[in-house]
Parts: structure tokens; C-alpha cells; sequence
């Protein structure tokens, strides 16, 4: 008998396919509730931060130079009030395999496959992840298949997607390439089935492990260079595995005082499924378009509970727009010779304009760099945004309109952080997991689970409660 | 003569899902057109454009769908030059009046 390949079936068996392509039973985590044991199931399922050190030596991952950015770190102290103007380091994740950072997410997942004895590795993702997975696939002799969404439906590629798809290719991955859509998620599942290959998911706890020491090396570096811990740490935020890892690592190194700051491209009124929109937008990743919609409900995952937990983590989250993260990539390039990918500086942007409020005896550090080249440029994607009909000119950033126009600034003070309220975030994932889990009381282990994942504690969780009706 | 040998390295198209099987909750737009699928490969056996083929994937799988182009080439590049971008190093510099600071000494130009 054939088995029923159609939409709604496939996606019915999603848990068992999910199950036998990452091998983990998060039944045995649940509580029947809201509530689970994340970290058990990070502990239980995940590796030490010395296992995962020794996994990734293995490949050549991690231990990445910190470098401080003393002209842009000037330029800041010139546009601060006085006293005012922290100092500013970078991580050059981009000396990473691959190119970036996901290199480290990618590192556990394919060591465990390889141990569990899989024959390849499949990645649904249209970011640097893909060539991560496929790089280290490479070097441990997986077959690898990255699954993307590259076109609209006129067939135009995103040329930053383009790109890390010929990364992929270059990497010996199969590369398939779709059109606008979330039923991408679909032929995912067609495809694990098919091959019974192992997911490696963005989601699992081997991801966030592998991530952890990023954190770790990072706190490691800055006492070595400046003999203090980092006062604040600028993390680049989409699907929330880059917030969550490298929160970990840094606690696990003991900075318990380091401020955690989430930052993404404001991409607000772009519909993500929406197959006009997609290609009016100059960045595919690092953007609120993931950024807003995994804080709040983290478990919309592949797996069915998402490690990466950003809201468990984030002590303050901020945007900035497209054209002030092109306009940074340019002086990073053009006062630190360093030319690297627009998306994984929408962090510098913010700490740029972050540093500007702390003291001159502060370090605020930007975690990631990544990989730039054909389509990840400034150039490329300006380029293409022109011929989709959006408005590219100097300004104000405040005037910028996802999808309409993008403003590059006149000067550099002009670069600015918008707050987003992080309450308002926790609010609607508390309400987000009352709806998907249909609970009708909520027990006291809830409570405390609530209050841990939202950094909050469990006055504020009632109080939520309270507002939304629902009984404890 | 066939447009495409066995063993030429081609890309292949074909549809996933037609607009009305597709996922129920999807904007209007996407909601018109079909879900579609490119993959790249080796022909497996003669072919014209617009066959219906068969392909050998990198990783050896074999896939099945219409022969869209021969020898694709990646097409993204890096774009034309971008006047709002090309002065940000020059007015940067200017602002630091200079001053550039390598291993944390002061220098006023470099032929100072």
C-alpha cells in the first residue's frame, strides 16, 4: 500500500517522522501542561560545553579572534555626550568554516547523526545554515540536502539566498530550491521520509548546544583582553537559537551581570508567506519577520519544543532599519577593514548606538560576523531592491518603510535603536500557550515554567493571568 | 540531436502543490500560484528542453521533473555600484578628522 503523500497527511504524521529523524522523545520532558523541563532536556539530550569544544575542534569550528573596532568605538565617542561611548569588540564568526556562526549549530547536529549512524543530513533553511550543515556534512561523509525558499512566483531568486544556496552547492549538498511558501515545511517531511535521513534542525538542544560556546569563548576573551566581563552583548535575533545559545554559554562562563540585547532588522508590514513581499525585503534573515514571531510562540519549531528560547534569555531587544545596518556594514569595511555580510551586522548597528549610552569604561560586544560575497552585499542587495521598484536614497532612517522605501543615513547619529517592549512579547507568549495548549487552569509548576521562560517571576505571570481570564 | 546529452548538468522544474492544495492559511497572493520546486543535476539519459527527465542529484538521488535549463549559471552578482553607499567611507573618515587609530596610537595622516 502507498502511503498518502497529499498536504494534510503528511503533515498529520509530522511527530513521527520528527521523532525518527532526530531521535529524541520529548514525551518524556512534558508535563502534560505548559510546563516542561528545558533544562533537563537540555542536559539529558545536549552535549557539555568541553564535549562540544572537543566536537567542534574536530571540524575546525570555533575559536574565533574577538577583535576590538577602536575607530568605530571613536566615531561613537565623538556623537556621545561626554564620558559616554563604550568600548566596542566584535567576534569574526566569519572565520568560522563556512562563514558564520552557524557553524557551531550545525557541528553537533551532523557529529550526532554521523554517531547514530544516519547517511545524511537534511536542513530546511534559506540562511548561512544551509552551508554550515552541508560544510560539515562535507567533512564528516554525510550526503547532505538543503531545502530553500529562493523564488517568487515569477522565478526571481533572492540574490542573498542565491548565493548561500551555491555555497551549498559548492559544498557537494543537494540543494532544492522553492518558491514562496510555509508549506516548504511539507516537502521537508516528504523528503525525511523518503531518505530517513536526520533533521538537523535549527531547534534541537544539539543546536543551542553548539552555540553555547560562542558565549563561552566570548567571556573567555574579553577578561583576557580587558581583564572585566562584557557589560552587554548585542546578539543578531531571529529565530532565537543565537539569543539562546549565547546567553548560555556567557552564564555558564559566569557573567551573570552581562546585559543580553536582541537585535533585528525592522521588517514590520512585510507579510513573510507573502509571495510579493518576499523579494521586497533586503534581508532575508536577522529580521522581526522571525525575530517577533519566535519570541513569542518559540514552539511554532520544527521540533516539537524549540530549545531556543529567546525570551528565557533577552534583557532588552531592539530594532534598527535596512538602510542603517547597509550603512554600518560600509564602515565597518571602510574604518576596520573588515568586509563582511550585511545580515549578521544588524547587530553592530544597534550596539553602534547602544555604546553610545554606557561609559567609556564599559565593553559592549557584537557576537557575530558572517561571510560576504556575490548577493550579501550591500551592492547586490541594493541593487536588486531597485529593480523590485523600492525608493533607495539618503536621509533619516526614521523615514524608512519596509518594502517601500530604504534610507541610508546622511550622517552616522543618525542611527538609532527602536525599543520593542519585551512585556508586550511576554504577554502574548503567555497567551499563545494558553491557546495552544487549550488549558483551561493553569497548575503552579506552569506558573514557575512561565516565569522562567519569560525572565520575569511568578507575580508577573499571575497578573498576565489574571488579565486574560484564565484560571490558576 | 537532443538539446541535452546524458550526464549534462541541468536544473529541472516542477510543481509541489497547485494553488487549490495548497496550506489553507496563506496570503491572498501566494494563495494564486502554484508551490514550485528547482532542482539541479546530471541528465541521466538524452533529453529536449521541456521533457519531462530524470536527473542524478550531487548526492546521487534520483529526481524526476521538466528540463527548464541546460548548464544553469548562477546569475546573482555584486550589483552595480550604489551612489548612496559609495561615500560613506570618505565622509567617515573626514568626521574622524584623520585621526585613524592603529594598536592605540594617534596618528594625524600617514605621511606625517
Amino acid at each position: 500500500m502507498s502511503r498518502d503523500m497529499s498536504y494534510e497527511a503528511v503533515m498529520n504524521r509530522k511527530n513521527e517522522i520528527m521523532k525518527k529523524a532526530v531521535g529524541i522523545d520529548y514525551q518524556v520532558f512534558e508535563s502534560g501542561g505548559i510546563a516542561f523541563d528545558y533544562e533537563r532536556m537540555m542536559k539529558e539530550v545536549g552535549y557539555t560545553i568541553d564535549e562540544v569544544r572537543k566536537i567542534q575542534a574536530e571540524t575546525g569550528v570555533g575559536n574565533t579572534p574577538l577583535l576590538e573596532l577602536k575607530n568605530l568605538t571613536k566615531l561613537a565617542r565623538k556623537l556621545a555626550p561626554p564620558g559616554k561611548g563604550a568600548r566596542i569588540f566584535i567576534k569574526d564568526e566569519a572565520c568560522n568554516p563556512s562563514g558564520s556562526f552557524k557553524d557551531r549549530r550545525a557541528s553537533v547536529s551532523v557529529y550526532r547523526a554521523q554517531k547514530l549512524g544516519y547517511k545524511g543530513v537534511i536542513a530546511a533553511t534559506s540562511g548561512n545554515y544551509g552551508a554550515a550543515v552541508a560544510s560539515q556534512a562535507a567533512m564528516r561523509g554525510l550526503n547532505c540536502i538543503v531545502v530553500q525558499e529562493v523564488f517568487d512566483s515569477e522565478g526571481r531568486g533572492q540574490p542573498e539566498i542565491l548565493e548561500k544556496g551555491r555555497k551549498c552547492e559548492a559544498f557537494g549538498a543537494e540543494v532544492i530550491q522553492l518558491s514562496v511558501g510555509p508549506e516548504l515545511f511539507y516537502t521537508f517531511l516528504c523528503l525525511l521520509e523518503e531518505t530517513g535521513y536526520f533533521n538537523a534542525s535549527l531547534y534541537t538542544p544539539f543546536a543551542i548546544a553548539g552555540i553555547e560556546t560562542l558565549g563561552y569563548e566570548l567571556a573567555e576573551q574579553v577578561r583576557a583582553a580587558t581583564g572585566r566581563d562584557p557589560d552587554a552583548v548585542v546578539i543578531t535575533h531571529a529565530g532565537g537559537g543565537n539569543v539562546t545559545g549565547t546567553a548560555r554559554g556567557l552564564l555558564k562562563a559566569g557573567c551573570q551581570n552581562t546585559k543580553i540585547i536582541g537585535a533585528s532588522v525592522n521588517l514590520t508590514g512585510l507579510h513573510m508567506a507573502s509571495d510579493r513581499d518576499f523579494n521586497r525585503k533586503s534581508f532575508t534573515t536577522g529580521h522581526t519577520g522571525f525575530g517577533v514571531p519566535f519570541a513569542t510562540w518559540p514552539d511554532r519549531a520544527d521540533v516539537p519544543r524549540n530549545a531556543a528560547r529567546p525570551l528565557r534569555y533577552l534583557d532588552r531587544y531592539v530594532t534598527v532599519s535596512q538602510g542603517e545596518v547597509f550603512y554600518i556594514t560600509e564602515a565597518l569595511a571602510q574604518l576596520e577593514g573588515l568586509e563582511r555580510g550585511p545580515a549578521g551586522n544588524t547587530s553592530l548597528a544597534a550596539a553602534f548606538a547602544i555604546a553610545q549610552e554606557m561609559d567609556e569604561d564599559q565593553i559592549i560586544v557584537v557576537q557575530e560576523t558572517e561571510y560576504t560575497g556575490a548577493g550579501k552585499l550591500p551592492s547586490a542587495q541594493l541593487t536588486f531592491a531597485k529593480e523590485m521598484g523600492i525608493e533607495v536614497r539618503r536621509g533619516d532612517p526614521a523615514e524608512d518603510k519596509p518594502g517601500e522605501r530604504i534610507i541610508i543615513p546622511e550622517h552616522p547619529a543618525q542611527i538609532k535603536v527602536k525599543e520593542v517592549d519585551l512585556n508586550a512579547l511576554r504577554v502574548s507568549y503567555i497567551s499563545n500557550c494558553i491557546k495552544n495548549y487549550k488549558v483551561e487552569r493553569v497548575t503552579a509548576e506552569d506558573i514557575r515554567f512561565l516565569a522562567e521562560d519569560t525572565k520575569t517571576d511568578e507575580e508577573f505571570v499571575k497578573n498576565v493571568l489574571k488579565e486574560l481570564g484564565v484560571k490558576f | 540531436m537532443p538539446d541535452a546529452v546524458k550526464g549534462t548538468w541541468v536544473q529541472i522544474h516542477k510543481v509541489v502543490l497547485k494553488p487549490e492544495e495548497r496550506s489553507p492559511r496563506l496570503p491572498d497572493d501566494t494563495k494564486k500560484v502554484p508551490l514550485e520546486f528547482r532542482l539541479k543535476g546530471f541528465l541521466t539519459h538524452d533529453a529536449n528542453l521541456g521533457e519531462e527527465v530524470e536527473i542524478e542529484t550531487l548526492i546521487g538521488r534520483k529526481v524526476r521533473g521538466k528540463l527548464i535549463k541546460i548548464n544553469p549559471e548562477y546569475e546573482h552578482g555584486f550589483g552595480k555600484p550604489v551612489p548612496e553607499l559609495l561615500s560613506i567611507g570618505m565622509e567617515l573618515r573626514k568626521l574622524l578628522g584623520g585621526e585613524v587609530d592603529v594598536s592605540g596610537h594617534e596618528l594625524r595622516s600617514c605621511d606625517e
